[in-house]
């Protein structure tokens, strides 16, 4: 997919995996990306390995964008409401909010559903496509 | 690897303060200067305690971030609107639990013996429409990153927390326009509030989505007011011949613990769980887990409580955090009649956020308003019968737990 990241440090857009940490002192993971001192407050490590989250996870829940989001939001015009997931990512014990990408409505998810990262557009300017992260139920991908 | 829970777990009648005045100005839309409405609830607040401004010795001030420079600090913004009288003045900001921590503030000073009588105040004017981040593009900020990159509005945090309920718990639409529709009829006899009419479900629902399954109507508002608490020791209250005696028996304004696995403003993931053991408790249930201890009682002890329902679900997810019922039992609850007023737990008796929206650094402080003057008998048109311990939750963006029990 054509296009620069919206903000750069937080997915890799050629895999389609959001990079995370993961602590060298307590092993824990954090998204985005830790600096400074681990979160955990019995650890105290400050030295990270960047990595790559698990593609796939669970909806922990869900929700809707009906009205358009305000400034720094970028919003089409006319705005197109959109979906906002909540996806728990086993392996880590993270769950990550994202987009859901357009054309998959509240009524198609389901906490618990399995649902993947994906590379999509944010917002296209002058220069170009602004590239986020997004999730895609699994099932529709097929 | 648990962390033990915070506060001193010993109560004695040396951590009480005594709470000898309230006041407010009413919340609403009205456009003018916070300072204003600060200094309104300040005015009502000592006419209250029969005080006069001369003879406050501690002014906690709660502060707002939304109406211009840093210099507008509300302790000493309102200390000199009040005219200046060197008294010594606190600065608190903590998002919404700011008026919980300028309370902490106030009651430590008077507990350590430094200061007798405080003035806590707190005042907001917000602009219309969802809260933004402030302004700049600042590609480090968590504020700005969620707005930016996902659209995510504090209703998303809402949306997401109630649609949780419902495939978890099987909650229904109906269920969380209850919630409004009780709150609504208690803030409908309140002279503060600012929505003074009671609605029904079908009215609730018929409102626009925001948040699916969000309504409109069932996202708290945005809105300006000002509350203000005049608090003395014990010593100071009974002297003065306070009647009824009302005191702050315990205070929380803690953070959560590592790691917190519930998905909050303005985070865009949780902590993870991956590798380091679960606290006791989640975050919420934490907040006021601590005030219990601190006061030595359970949720059985309370006569009513006053919590932040920034939405009608969240209020529902609030009985269980306060351990008013077990988890997925909130609707059960809330149908039975028992959290209205004439119920067995009546909550939200002032009606709520839904009633009056959120004048972010007063409303911690309007929680203990309504709960002082529903324990001195005198809530008019909505008052808990006999009431003699109440409670009050908040969270505050960032990480800021507020919880105060309020006793006669």
């Amino acid at each position: 997919m054509d296009g620069v990241q919206a903000v750069e440090g937080f997915f890799d857009p050629e895999t389609q995996s959001l990079i995370g940490s993961k602590c060298q002192g307590c092993g824990t993971y954090a998204f985005p990306a830790k600096s400074g001192l681990c979160g955990n407050p019995r650890c105290m490590s400050d030295q990270f390995d960047l990595v790559p989250l698990s593609r796939r996870g669970t909806v922990w829940s869900y929700t809707s964008a009906s009205y358009q989001p305000p400034h720094p939001y970028v919003a089409a015009d006319p705005f197109v409401p959109f979906s906002i997931a909540a996806v728990e990512l086993e392996a880590e014990g993270l769950v990550v909010l994202g987009q859901v990408v357009a054309g998959v409505a509240n009524a198609d998810l389901k906490v618990g559903m399995e649902m993947e990262v994906v590379t999509d557009v944010l917002y296209s300017d002058d220069e170009g496509n602004k590239l986020v992260w997004k999730f895609r139920p699994v099932e529709v991908a097929k | 690897m648990e962390v033990p829970p915070r506060g001193g777990g010993q109560v004695t009648s040396a951590k009480r303060v005594a709470v000898l005045g309230v006041g407010m100005h009413p919340w609403g839309k009205w456009g003018r200067n916070f300072v204003e409405y600060g200094v309104a609830a300040a005015q009502a607040a000592l006419a209250d305690a029969g005080i006069a401004w001369t003879d406050v010795d501690y002014v906690a001030g709660a502060d707002t971030i939304r109406n211009g420079y840093p210099g507008f600090i509300a302790g000493a913004t309102f200390a000199q609107a009040l005219g200046f009288q060197g008294t010594r003045v606190s600065s608190s900001y903590a998002a919404c639990a700011s008026g919980a921590q300028a309370i902490a503030n106030a009651r430590a000073q008077i507990l350590a013996g430094l200061a007798e009588v405080a003035l806590v105040v707190g005042a907001d004017t917000t602009a219309k429409g969802f809260f933004a981040p402030v302004g700049g593009e600042r590609r480090d900020d968590p504020d700005w990153l969620r707005f930016h990159l996902l659209g995510a509005t504090n209703p998303t945090y809402f949306g997401l927390y109630a649609r949780r309920r419902m495939d978890r718990f099987g909650s229904t639409s109906e269920d969380f326009a209850a919630v409004k529709v009780k709150n609504a009829r208690h803030g409908a006899a309140n002279p503060n509030a600012r929505y003074r009419k009671e609605v029904t479900i079908e009215e609730v629902l018929a409102s626009p989505m925001v948040a699916d399954p969000l309504h409109l109507q069932e996202i708290c508002a945005t809105s300006d007011g000002g509350a203000a608490l005049i608090i003395t020791s014990v010593e100071f209250a009974k002297r003065h011949g306070l009647q009824p005696l009302v005191t702050i028996d315990a205070v929380s304004t803690m953070t959560p613990v590592y790691p917190n696995t519930v998905i909050e403003m303005p985070n865009f993931a949780t902590d993870s769980s991956a590798t380091v053991a679960l606290p006791e408790r989640g975050f919420r249930p934490s907040i006021t887990a601590a005030v219990y201890e601190e006061a030595g009682i359970g949720p059985e002890d309370l006569s009513m409580a006053e919590v932040y329902d920034l939405s009608t679900a969240l209020e529902l997810d609030w009985y269980e955090d306060l351990g008013l019922c077990g988890e997925g039992e909130a609707e059960a609850l809330l149908r039975s009649g028992a959290t209205a007023v004439g119920g067995r737990i009546p909550v939200n008796p002032s009606g709520g956020l839904a009633s009056f929206g959120e004048a972010i650094p007063a409303q911690a402080i309007a929680q203990v308003v309504e709960s002082v003057l529903q324990l001195r008998g005198q809530a008019t048109g909505r008052q808990v019968e006999g009431a003699t311990v109440a409670i009050t939750a908040n969270q505050g963006l960032f990480g800021h737990g507020s919880s105060v029990l309020i006793r006669r």
